[in-house]
Formats: C-alpha cells, structure tokens, sequence
C-alpha cells in the first residue's frame, strides 16, 4: 500500500497517496482546479499556467498539476489573485484563438470554450494575432489545424510518450510554436499511423477526426446506389454514451433501427467479418505451423494503424505478420463479390460505408491496392461512433425511444467461427482456437493467460497443441507491442526460433 | 579536507550563484551530497545568453582551469565523478581553450581516473549549446544535454535532487565557480570579510552604454552603483545627464539617479523592481528613450521565448506590440492598465525566469519613468526625441540664412530651397535621421 500523505486543501484536511499531484489531491476534497494543457492520461507539462495554486511558505505560484504533495503542505486553489491570474491567461490564450466555436467540430466538447464559459469572459481585452497557417489534411484520418492549436503538447505527448510513433514535434519558438511532424512535413508524409490519438487528446479544434457524413448523405439519395452498411461490435456500446445513456449499455437493436432510418438498405455486423479473419488466420497458422510454410512466429492485429506501426518500425518482420485481411475488409470484400453477385448488383453500384470506433479505420479503407479487391473501393466511407451519432442526431432520431430493429443476415449465410470457437479474447485467441481445432479436431481448453509483473497490457501463455508447444502473447497498445516485437528480434537474431504466435 | 569540511567552508564563506538568482551555493551542493542515488552529476551553466553581458567568456579564456578545479572538489564533495560544462558555440576561443585546460588537467593527473593518487575520478566533457537564451535556464539546459528540446521542465523536483538524466546534479554558473578554489585556498573568512554581511566576495559587471569606460568591472559587494558609474566608469561622456542604469539585462529593471547610492546586493536591487541578474549594467543617459529601451528588451524576451508556457508566449507578442504601439503614437492610458495586467500575469504565472522577469523592463520604469510614458502617450512625443514616428524636423523660416548645409547633407534629399532663401523639408519623404538638426550652424532646424 501506497503510504498516505496529509495535506491541507483551503483548509479542508485531505489524505493521498504519496506521488499524488496537487490538482488530483484537490479533487478529493471536492475542489475543481481549472487547468487546459494537463491530461490525466499524460505526464504533467506544465505549460498553461492556468492550474497554479498558492503553496503556503513559497512566494511563487506552483502548477498543481506538476506538484506532488507534500506532508503538511498548505494550498490555496481560489482567491481573488489567483482567478485575476487565471482570468489573464485565458484571455491572453482566447486572443490568439479564432472566434469560431459555431462552425468547430469542437464546438460542444472544446476545453478551452468550456473555460472561457466558465469565466465569464464577454469580450476580448487584447490585440486579437490569429497565425494564419493552413491546416494539414494530407491523411485520410485526422486534420491538423495549426491556427486553433493552444501549445498544450498533449498531442505531442501521446505521440512520443504513449504511441511512440514521434511523428508530431514542436516546431518553431515562441509564438510561433506549433505542432508539425519534424522537418515540418506533411503529416501524410510522415511517420503517421493515422491512430487518432493526438485527436482524441487535443483539447480544443487543432486536431480533430475527418469528417466524412457527407459521402454517407450523399449516397443514400443516390437512387443508383445499394447501400450498405457494417458496424463494429465496439460501437454497440459507445453509441449509447454519445447519447448519455449509461456506459455500458448495448443499444444494438436502435443502432439498426437508426441506420435504416438514415436510408440504408442493407446493414451487415462486422463481427461477421471477424469470423473470417479467424478461420483465415486460424487456417494460416496451421499452414506455418504444421506445414511449415511461411515465417513463425505469426504476428496478428486487426488494427491498421497496428500494421502500419509495424511496416514502418519494424519492416524486417513483415513476413511474420498474417495475410489475413481485417474483419471490416474482409466483410467489404465479401460484399462487393460474393453479395454482389447474389443480389446481382455490379459492384460499382453498391455503396459501402463501415462505422468504426476509430479513425484509423479511415486509413485502412485507402491503404493499398488490396483495399480493392472487388475491382472498385470495396469500403467507400468509415465513420466513427461520433460522427454516426452526430447523424443520428441531425436526422431528427430520438434515439433513446427508438424501437430496436435486427440486422440483415450477412450474405445470407449464417455465421460460424464466431459461436462455434466462442470468441473470447479478441481475433488472436480465437484465432488460436481455430488452429487447435483444426489440428486436433476438439475444442481449446480455456487458456491460462499470465499477467506479466510490472508490465499492464502484455499477457501470455503456453498451450499445448498435440504434444507441441505453443507460447502466445498478447500486447496491448504501441509500447508493449515494441516490447514483444523487440524480444522476438532479439530471439531470432539470436538463431532461436520461438515457436510463438503474438 | 572532507566534504562535509568542503560544505562547510562554503558555508561560512556564504558564497551566493553569480547566475542570477543568488541561491546559497552550499545550500545546492549539500543537497545534492545528500540525495541518494548512484549516479550525480556536476554541470557548468556557461550559456552566458545576456545580451552585452561576457563576464563567463572572459573567465573561460583567462582562467579554465579555475573552473574544472571547482567541479573537481564539486564531484569529489558531493559523489559525482561525471561533469559537464554547457557553452555557446558562439564562443569558439573559449572553447578551445577550455579543451585545452581539460586536456593538461588530464595530463597531470587532475582530471581522469585516480585524481592525485586520492582514488577519486572524476570528468569533464564540454556540451555546445545553439545559443538560445532560455537554455541557461537550469531545467532547459538539462534537458538540452539530454538531447531533448531546450524547454524549461516544472521546478520541484529541483536539479539538486531529480536532474540530468533524473538524477541529483548540481548546476551552478561559471563565476560561481571561479570563486570556489579561492575559498578553499585563501580560506571562508577571508572570502566572507569582502562584500556585505548578506552578500560575500566580489561580483563582476559588464558595463556598457553611455559610459566613458565600458567593459568588465569587478567590485565587491555592496559597492554603490555610483561608484561603479562615475569612478570606475568614468561617468557618462559628451557631458550629457545621466537618466538611468539597467541591471539584469532583459529580467532586470532600472536604478534612478535617485537610488544611485543603492549597494549593489539582491536584496536592495529586488526592493528597487530591478534584480543583480548575471551581471549586466548599461547606463542610459538624457538621450535614450524609456519605452525605446524596454521596447528593445522586450524584442529580445519574445524572439527567445520557448513558447512553452501561455503566459510568457503570448504575453511578451503583447507588451512588445502595445510596447511599439506607444513608440508609434498610438499608445492610449487603457494600454498601462492592460501592460500591468499582462505583465503581472506573466510574472506570476509563467513557468521559467525568462517569462516572470520578462515585464520588468516595462514595469521598473513605469514606476519612474511615468511622465516619458505620458508624453508618448498623451502628447505623442518622444522627450528623448528617439522615437522617429514621434520627432519631426522643421526649418523655422525666420532663422533660416539659406545657406544650403543641410539640402547637401540630407541622405534622401528632401530639403529643398533657393540660395539665401529660407528651405523647407519635405515631411512625405523626411526619414528622421536628424543630419539636418545637426548641421545647422544657426539652429534654424527644429526638432519637435
Ligand atoms: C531565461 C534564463 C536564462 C538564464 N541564463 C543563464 C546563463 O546564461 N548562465 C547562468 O549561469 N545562469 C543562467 N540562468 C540561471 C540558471 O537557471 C541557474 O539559476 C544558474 O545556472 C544557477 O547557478 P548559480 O547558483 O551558480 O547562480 C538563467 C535563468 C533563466 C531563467
Ligand atoms: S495520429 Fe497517432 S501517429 Fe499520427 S500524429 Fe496523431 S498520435 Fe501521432
Ligand atoms: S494540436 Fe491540440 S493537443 Fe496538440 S498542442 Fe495543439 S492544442 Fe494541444
Ligand atoms: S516562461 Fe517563456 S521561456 Fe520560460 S518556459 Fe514559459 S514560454 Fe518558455
């Protein structure tokens, strides 16, 4: 147990955990330090200046968001100093920011407004400088628009710090400063996995999600077009947060009502498509394995911005990845081909849209000629949870009341894989059941994962698969992905060859 | 002598950084000895980014070896056997010839492996810093050597205790050094008996401007800028007025011929809106404009911003800006109120030293030089006659002989006139140089 520190809170006493930094500390003596650049997922930068606090004994303010607590320590979060400090700052951040909340994907969830509201802030006291540099649209999944950015580095952070990509930096001094990948290249031409993270983490417009409703609108009053639609099992849960629902709840049957009120015709479940991936990967396993066709260990993941991390990190492993296509490209190719034919419908006529719970999904649509596979785009649009439900609600659906609806049976067929090998545990694990099916003709025991000391988000285990034995693991996000990727190197260089699937 | 024996004499000799803020140096080694940890570092800060200031160039070529002395006893004292020395590459002689001194240390024994036979070893290595002013800040130096962007980090954890590379590191400034050996030798109480009773040992000033003797000046402590000025200085030439003196560079503020016989100590300085910073001192006379020169400051504060924090990024654009706003005739009184605020913001809520000093050139002088704001301001004048959008040249008719001196030196030739007639200037194209006023022998040029 993590030993205790006391502290006093505008004289309200407070315990935390030592290593506790002072805004944390604040909250749980029910104390709201306003703060722009900080985010709980992040290291403290430090940068804004808003979350300064007085600490009793010290002449100078200190960022609560930097400051570990001390024993004893004595904090004033609110004065009238201190709001004139704020109130300063924020103006002085407002005055290079644009006044155009109205017509900003961020209007509604923007940090920065949200503080602005709650200042009270009515006008602007000083000289207005907007930087007038274009935005980068050069990658299908995220816009980079330097004019709004605040200097908060958060983006930079999660880029570096959590996703270690580095493909964004700070560029410039001053206030010039801003976001670019180095060398101020386009971000398309950069090292860019189109993961979404530093969109998810900016706090006001200066990153933000592709927009692509509009293609969606556009095609279903197309008269020409079969529309069709797939949506990943993740956006079944968060829908019904877009909407305020409780976390958790699966709102399935109204998404389906939903998308057909929006005027699809067709509207597929990617899972589906998830029990293809299985039976391909499970099928390419037992090739290498058994047959020793092809490299091992067998390297899988269903996430594009996964696999372009890979190509470009670690290009020398290329042929230990699986062939295998992602669940939401394997349903797109299945419909332009297969459904095409069955509704005899030319292919260039048939729309296809994905709804996603990311946007590197918008990525993975453009990737590469494979992308292609039924001779046009086999997925015209992906759009994101939030952008279906910024649909939703400009169509006028009052999704909570909304009557649940099924979905179309995918291709007429019924699934399998899926129920069959009981798809627990992500693509990998199922995939493996597939594997230890087809090999031994009986279903997998459950497998006994271990948790790695120190290391959340990796987990392995060893099975046996008729006498032979097999270690998997599983890596949560990019750093633990190196982890793995980097003792596999290092056991292949050195001229062992782990027989593991990860 | 042992290191507690080495903190203690530097104790007693109560010797304080030379770079700017003044921390008890005994105070920063004793922590650091005491942080546990394996690896300690020692570093020089020789950034030295002061616009006119080269006290730490002059004891870098003059003496190296004082300081890889110093961080010698620093690294056995407080257990590092690692140290770096952090110079602009703008100082190449310095450089080489503090590679040199690293090299004859080397060679007889006082750097390297088995210092003297004692078992202790101990390096030194030089970083080249790119010249930017904020990576003397301790925190962006660090994080410079780390290879990192020269950015300032949050301040706790103090270097003493989480710096390079995460570990206990003390950092002190070149003169800071310089004045360590001379404690050991000569002995604490000797050195303490030279300055106050606050500030020991001597401190050494840049001294440039409108002064007869300009260059470096070391004094003791405690020494009244008078002093400084007018004996050692020589006062100020061409027998015009003293206005003013400018301590600390772009943090610091200015000292009135009112506070001339302020000694020169933090404290004092402090009290009077201005700091010792690293040693800079210009002196301004009758012809140099307050809002001229705080506009100069602030130019230099904003290029060399990081743009890290909020406060210091946007809020210097703004000074300056309101700043030539003023030099330009149209500054309004509303814009002191929103000076105040900003720059009292700045001070209060940027992140490193750059940014909370950064307003003091500004907001020093507002508190004796109100009346020179006002003219700029009320009257659109420059009192100082600096401020070109602020001066006009006009020749007074009924003075003017027509003798044709100032047409012929005009730079751009827009005086115009016939012989032994009054001439006239042509204002649309009059760049302000002021040849003209100079030139006449009849003061028939009007400066207004
Ligand atoms: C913007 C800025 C620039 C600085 N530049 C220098 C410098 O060039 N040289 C220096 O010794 N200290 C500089 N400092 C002070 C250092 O942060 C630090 O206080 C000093 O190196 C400590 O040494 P001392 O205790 O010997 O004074 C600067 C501080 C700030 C805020
Ligand atoms: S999308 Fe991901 S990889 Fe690309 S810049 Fe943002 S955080 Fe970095
Ligand atoms: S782009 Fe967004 S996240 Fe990145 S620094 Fe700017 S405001 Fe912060
Ligand atoms: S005060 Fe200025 S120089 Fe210092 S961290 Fe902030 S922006 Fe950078």
């Amino acid at each position: 147990m993590a030993t205790m520190v006391n502290l006093q809170i505008n004289n309200i006493a407070v315990s935390v955990p030592e290593g506790t930094n002072v805004l944390d500390a604040a909250a749980t003596a029910n104390v709201r330090i306003p703060k722009l650049c900080y985010h709980p997922d992040l290291p403290a930068w430090a940068a804004c200046g808003i979350c300064v606090v007085k600490i009793e004994g010290s002449n100078k303010l200190a960022r609560s968001c930097a400051l570990p607590v001390a024993e004893g320590m004595k904090v004033i979060t609110h004065d009238p100093e201190l709001q004139e400090v704020r109130r300063t700052v924020i103006e002085l951040i407002l005055s290079t920011h644009p006044n155009s909340c109205l017509t900003c994907p961020r209007n509604g969830t923007c940090e920065l407004q949200t503080l602005a509201a709650d200042f009270g802030i009515r006008d602007q006291p000083y000289e207005q400088i907007i930087r007038d540099i274009p935005a980068d649209t050069s990658t299908p999944s995220i816009v980079l628009n330097p004019e709004k950015c605040v200097a908060c580095g958060r983006c930079v952070a999660v880029c570096q710090g959590v996703q270690d990509v580095w493909a964004l930096e700070f560029i410039g001094r001053g206030d010039e400063t801003r976001m670019a990948p180095a060398g101020d290249i386009l971000l398309g031409d950069s090292p860019c996995i189109k993961c979404g993270q530093c969109s998810a983490h900016c706090p006001v417009g200066a990153i933000f999600e592709k927009d692509d409703t509009r293609v969606l609108y556009d095609a279903v009053l197309d008269e020409r077009k079969h529309t069709v639609v797939q949506i990943a099992p993740a956006v079944r849960v968060a829908l019904g947060e877009a909407f305020g629902m409780e976390p958790g709840s699966i709102v399935t049957g109204k998404i389906y009502a939903a998308l057909r009120r929006l005027g699809f015709d067709t509207i597929f479940d990617t899972n589906f498509g998830a029990d293809l991936t299985i039976m391909e990967e499970g099928t390419e396993f037992v090739r290498r394995f058994v047959e020793g066709k092809g490299a091992l260990p067998l390297i899988t993941t269903c996430c594009p911005s996964w696999v372009d991390y890979m190509e470009k990190y670690y290009p020398d492993m290329i042929p230990h990845f699986s062939t295998a296509k992602s669940p939401q490209m394997m349903l797109a190719a299945m419909t332009k081909t297969y459904y095409a034919k069955q509704i005899k419908t030319d292919p260039s006529d048939i729309f296809m849209a994905s709804v996603m719970p990311c946007t590197s999904k918008k990525y993975e649509i453009v990737r590469d000629e494979n992308m292609y596979s039924s001779g046009c785009q086999d997925i015209d649009a992906s759009i994101t949870t939030r952008e279906l439900a910024r649909m939703i609600k400009q169509a006028g659906i009052d999704f909570e009341t909304l009557p649940d609806e099924t979905v179309d049976e995918a291709l007429g067929i019924y699934t399998g894989a899926g129920t069959i090998f009981g798809a627990t545990g992500g693509v990998m694990e199922a995939a493996l059941r597939t594997a230890y099916y087809l090999v031994t003709g009986v279903d997998l025991p459950g497998v006994e994962f271990e948790a790695i000391r120190g290391l959340e988000g990796i987990k392995r285990a060893t099975i046996d698969i008729e006498g032979a034995e097999v270690r998997v693991a599983v890596a949560h996000n990019m750093l633990n992905t190196k982890i793995i990727l980097e003792e596999v190197k290092s056991a292949l260089a050195a001229g062992k060859e782990p027989r593991t699937t990860s | 002598m042992t290191p507690d024996d080495v903190i203690s004499a530097l104790k007693t000799s109560k010797l304080r950084g030379r770079g700017g803020a003044g921390f008890p140096t005994w105070m920063k080694w004793n922590f650091t000895k005491e942080a546990t940890g394996t690896a300690k570092y020692v570093v020089c800060n020789a950034d030295e980014g002061d616009p006119g200031a080269y006290m730490d160039r002059s004891v870098l070529e003059g003496d190296p070896h004082s300081v890889l002395e110093s961080m010698a006893i620093c690294g056995r004292t407080i257990g590092a056997a690692q140290g770096y020395i952090y110079i602009r590459a703008e100082y190449p002689l310095a450089i080489s010839r503090l590679e040199r001194a690293i090299a004859q240390a080397g060679d007889m024994g006082l750097l390297g492996k088995d210092i003297l036979g004692s078992g202790f070893d101990f390096e030194i290595e030089l970083r080249l810093g790119a010249g930017a002013f904020v990576c003397g800040e301790e925190t962006a130096l660090l994080a410079s050597i780390e290879g990192e962007r020269g950015m300032p980090r949050p301040r706790p954890p103090f270097p003493s205790v989480k710096g390079l590379w995460g570990r206990p590191t003390v950092i002190n400034n070149v003169e800071t050094w310089a004045n360590v050996p001379v404690i050991i030798t000569r002995g604490a109480e000797w050195f303490a008996n030279i300055g106050t009773e606050d500030s020991t040992g001597t401190k050494v000033f840049a001294l440039t401007g409108r002064i007869e003797n300009s260059g470096l000046v070391e004094v003791p402590m405690g020494t009244s800028l008078r002093d400084i000025v007018f004996n050692i200085g020589g006062g100020i030439p061409n027998g015009k007025a003293f206005k003013a003196v400018q301590t600390g560079g772009p943090s610091g503020g200015v000292i009135t011929a009112d506070h001339l016989d302020t000694p020169i100590d933090y404290t004092p300085l402090q009290e009077l809106g201005s700091i010792m910073g690293s040693g800079g001192m210009i002196v301004m006379d009758e012809t140099d404009c307050i809002v001229d020169i705080a506009k100069f400051y602030l130019e230099f504060t904003v290029e060399e911003s990081c743009g890290k924090c909020a406060p210091c990024r946007i809020g210097g654009r703004k000074l300056y800006n309101i700043l030539t706003g003023t030099t330009k005739g149209t500054g309004t009184q509303e814009d002191i109120e929103k000076m105040r605020t900003i720059g009292s913001a700045m001070q209060k809520a940027s992140l490193c030293g750059l940014g909370q000093t950064a307003p003091n050139p500004i907001l020093s002088p507002l508190r004796y030089f109100r009346p020179e704001y006002d003219a700029h301001i009320n009257d659109k004048l420059c009192p100082a006659g600096v401020c070109k959008d602020l001066i006009r040249f006009e020749i007074l008719t009924d003075k003017c002989i027509g003798c044709g001196v100032c047409a012929r030196k005009c730079p751009v030739g827009c005086i115009s006139g016939e012989r032994r007639e009054p001439h006239e200037i042509d204002q649309s194209q009059c760049i302000k140089c002021g040849e003209c006023f100079e030139v006449c022998k009849f003061d028939a040029v009007l400066r207004a």
